[in-house]
C-alpha cells in the first residue's frame, strides 16, 4: 500500500517537473526565436523588457491573459472553445512517453525516468500528432470566417501529405530497435546513434516533422500574408496563447523525438541524462529556428508534391533496403 | 542529378547567408536613446518666428488660416498704437487636428509661421494639444533669419513712409509724369 502511494506521488512529481520545464522552455523558446530571427534579419529583437528582453515572455503572458476573449458571431461555441485546448493538450501529452533518463532507484523503488513507458509509445505519438490537427481543422471551421476555414482545410490537407512519410520514416528505426517503446529505442542506440545508421530516415523524419509543427517552410495553414493568420485568426487572448504554446511545445516534442529516434536520446558523456536530452531538444529547436529564418514558405501544391512524390517513395525504398540489410546480417 | 546538386548548393548558400547575418551588427536605430538628426525642412511642430529686431513677424493676415486644409489655425488681428503695425491679438493652433502639411508656411507672406523638425509632441490630454500664441512664439527667425517684412514690402506705417523701404524707388509724381 505504502509503495503504491510513493509511486503515485513520484508520478505526480515527474509530471509536474516535465510540465513545468516544458512550459518554461516554451516561453523562452519564443524569446529565443524572436531574438535569433531578429539577428538573422540584422535587427535587435525584443530588448526592452529586462536585460536582453529576458522578461519578454512574462510580459507576453500578462498581455495574453488580460486581453479580451472574443468570440465571433455565429461561431460554433463548443468547438471554438475546444480547439485550442486540443492543440495544446495533444502536444503536452506526447511528452508522456519521452524517456529522459535511465531507471533510478529511489526509496527502495525502481523509478523509470519516463512518465509512462508504453510498449506502443511510437504509435501513441503518431496517433497524438494526428489528433493535434483536429484542433487546427476544427478551430478553423468553428471560427465562422473564410480565412480561418481556408487555414483549417489547408491544415487537414497538409496532414495527409506528411503523416504517411512521418510514419514510414520511423519504420526502419523500429526494425532495427525491434521495439515500439521509446525507452527500448534509446537503449538500442547505446553504441551508435541511428542518425549514422539511417541518415535518409533522419532527413525524411525532420522534413515531415517540420511540416507537422506548421512552422515556416510549411506554415501553409497560417500563411500570414495570404490568410491573415489562418486557422487561429479569430482567436484572441489566452485562447490564441494556447495555440501558441501548443506550437512551441510541439517544437520541443519534435526535438525530443528527433533526439530519441536518431540522436541517442538521453545518452551522452559526463552530464546527467535529462540535461543531455534538454541539450539535444534545444539544438534541434535552434536548427528549426535557423530553417525558419532562411527558407520561404512552400506553395500548397509543392508541399503535396514533396510529400507524395519524394518523401513517401524514398521512405519506402529505405524500408526495403533496411529490411534487406537486416536479413543479410 | 545536376539539378539536385544545384538545389543543394542553393540551400547551402541560403543557410550560409543567414548564418553570416548572425554575426553582423544590427542596423536598427534605437529611438529614445538615439535620435536621428532630421533634415532642417522636416515638417513637424509649428512655431511663430520673429524679425531680426525682435518684433513678431505675424501680421495677422489670416492667409495661413485660410490655407489650412483642416482649419486648425485661428487668430484675431490687432494693430499696434505706436507705429500702426499689425499683429495677432491671439493666435491658436490645434495640434490635435494639424496634419503638418506645411501649406500655412507656404501661404505666409512674412515667413512668420514655420514648421520645425521637432515631432515629439504627443500628449495624453487632447486639450493640451491646443497651443496658444505664447506656446508657439520663438525668439529667432527660423529658416529665414534676415527677412523683415516691414523693411521690404511697401506698406506705409507710422515709422516708414512711401519710398523709404529697401530696394524701393521714389513714388512717381503723377503731375510731372505726363507723356
Amino acid at each position: 500500500m505504502a509503495s503504491w502511494i510513493i509511486g503515485f506521488v513520484l508520478l505526480l512529481l515527474k509530471m509536474a517537473v516535465v510540465l513545468g520545464v516544458l512550459l518554461l522552455l516554451a516561453a523562452y523558446l519564443v524569446w529565443a526565436e524572436r531574438k535569433l530571427l531578429a539577428r538573422f534579419q540584422v535587427r535587435y529583437g525584443p530588448n526592452r523588457a529586462g536585460k536582453f528582453g529576458l522578461l519578454q515572455p512574462i510580459a507576453d503572458g500578462i498581455k495574453m491573459i488580460t486581453k479580451e476573449d472574443l468570440m465571433p458571431d455565429g461561431a460554433d461555441r463548443f468547438i471554438f472553445l475546444l480547439a485550442p485546448a486540443v492543440v495544446a493538450f495533444t502536444a503536452l501529452l506526447m511528452f508522456a512517453v519521452v524517456p529522459f533518463g535511465e531507471e533510478i532507484t529511489l526509496f527502495g523503488q525502481n523509478v523509470p525516468m519516463v512518465i509512462s513507458d508504453l510498449n506502443v509509445g511510437l504509435l501513441f505519438i503518431i496517433a497524438l500528432s494526428s489528433l493535434g490537427v483536429y484542433g487546427v481543422a476544427l478551430g478553423g471551421w468553428a471560427s465562422n470566417s473564410k480565412y480561418s476555414l481556408l487555414g483549417g482545410i489547408r491544415g487537414a490537407a497538409q496532414m495527409i501529405s506528411y503523416e504517411l512519410s512521418l510514419g514510414l520514416s520511423l519504420i526502419p528505426i523500429v526494425m532495427i530497435a525491434g521495439s515500439l517503446s521509446l525507452v527500448d529505442i534509446v537503449k538500442a542506440q547505446q553504441n551508435v546513434w541511428f542518425i549514422f545508421v539511417q541518415p535518409v530516415s533522419f532527413v525524411i523524419f525532420l522534413i515531415s516533422a517540420m511540416a507537422e509543427s506548421k512552422r515556416i517552410p510549411f506554415d501553409i495553414p497560417e500563411a500570414e500574408n495570404e490568410l491573415g493568420a489562418g486557422y487561429h485568426m479569430e482567436y484572441s487572448g489566452m485562447r490564441f496563447g494556447l495555440f501558441f504554446i501548443g506550437e512551441y511545445v510541439h517544437m520541443q516534442v519534435l526535438g525530443a523525438l528527433t533526439a530519441v529516434f536518431f540522436l541517442g536520446g538521453w545518452q551522452g558523456p559526463f552530464l546527467p541524462a535529462p540535461v543531455w536530452l534538454l541539450i539535444k531538444i534545444v539544438m534541434v529547436a535552434l536548427v528549426m529556428i535557423w530553417i525558419r529564418g532562411t527558407l520561404p514558405r512552400l506553395r500548397y501544391d509543392q508541399l503535396m508534391a514533396i510529400g507524395w512524390k519524394v518523401l513517401v517513395p524514398a521512405a519506402l525504398i529505405n524500408i526495403v533496403i533496411t529490411g534487406a540489410v537486416i536479413l543479410i546480417i | 542529378m545536376s539539378s539536385a546538386i544545384e538545389a543543394l548548393k542553393a540551400l547551402a548558400e541560403g543557410f550560409g547567408t543567414t548564418f553570416k547575418h548572425l554575426g553582423r551588427k544590427p542596423i536598427t536605430e534605437q529611438y529614445p536613446e538615439y535620435k536621428r538628426p532630421l533634415p532642417e525642412r522636416t515638417r513637424a511642430r509649428i512655431v511663430l518666428t520673429c524679425d531680426p529686431g525682435g518684433d513678431e513677424r505675424c501680421v495677422a493676415c489670416f492667409l495661413c488660416s485660410a490655407a489650412c486644409p483642416v482649419s486648425c489655425i485661428s487668430m484675431e488681428a490687432a494693430e499696434r498704437k505706436k507705429d500702426g503695425r499689425r499683429y495677432a491679438g491671439w493666435f491658436r493652433i490645434n495640434f490635435g487636428r494639424c496634419i503638418f502639411c506645411g501649406l500655412c508656411e507656404e501661404a505666409c507672406p512674412t515667413s512668420a509661421i514655420q514648421l520645425t523638425p521637432d515631432f515629439e509632441i504627443c500628449k495624453r490630454d487632447v486639450l493640451s494639444m491646443v497651443y496658444e500664441k505664447e506656446d508657439l512664439q520663438v525668439n529667432h527667425g527660423g529658416k529665414d533669419r534676415e527677412y523683415n517684412f516691414y523693411r521690404y514690402a511697401g506698406v506705409v506705417t507710422l515709422v516708414r513712409g512711401k519710398g523709404e523701404h529697401v530696394k524701393e524707388t521714389e513714388p512717381v509724381n503723377i503731375r510731372s509724369n505726363m507723356p
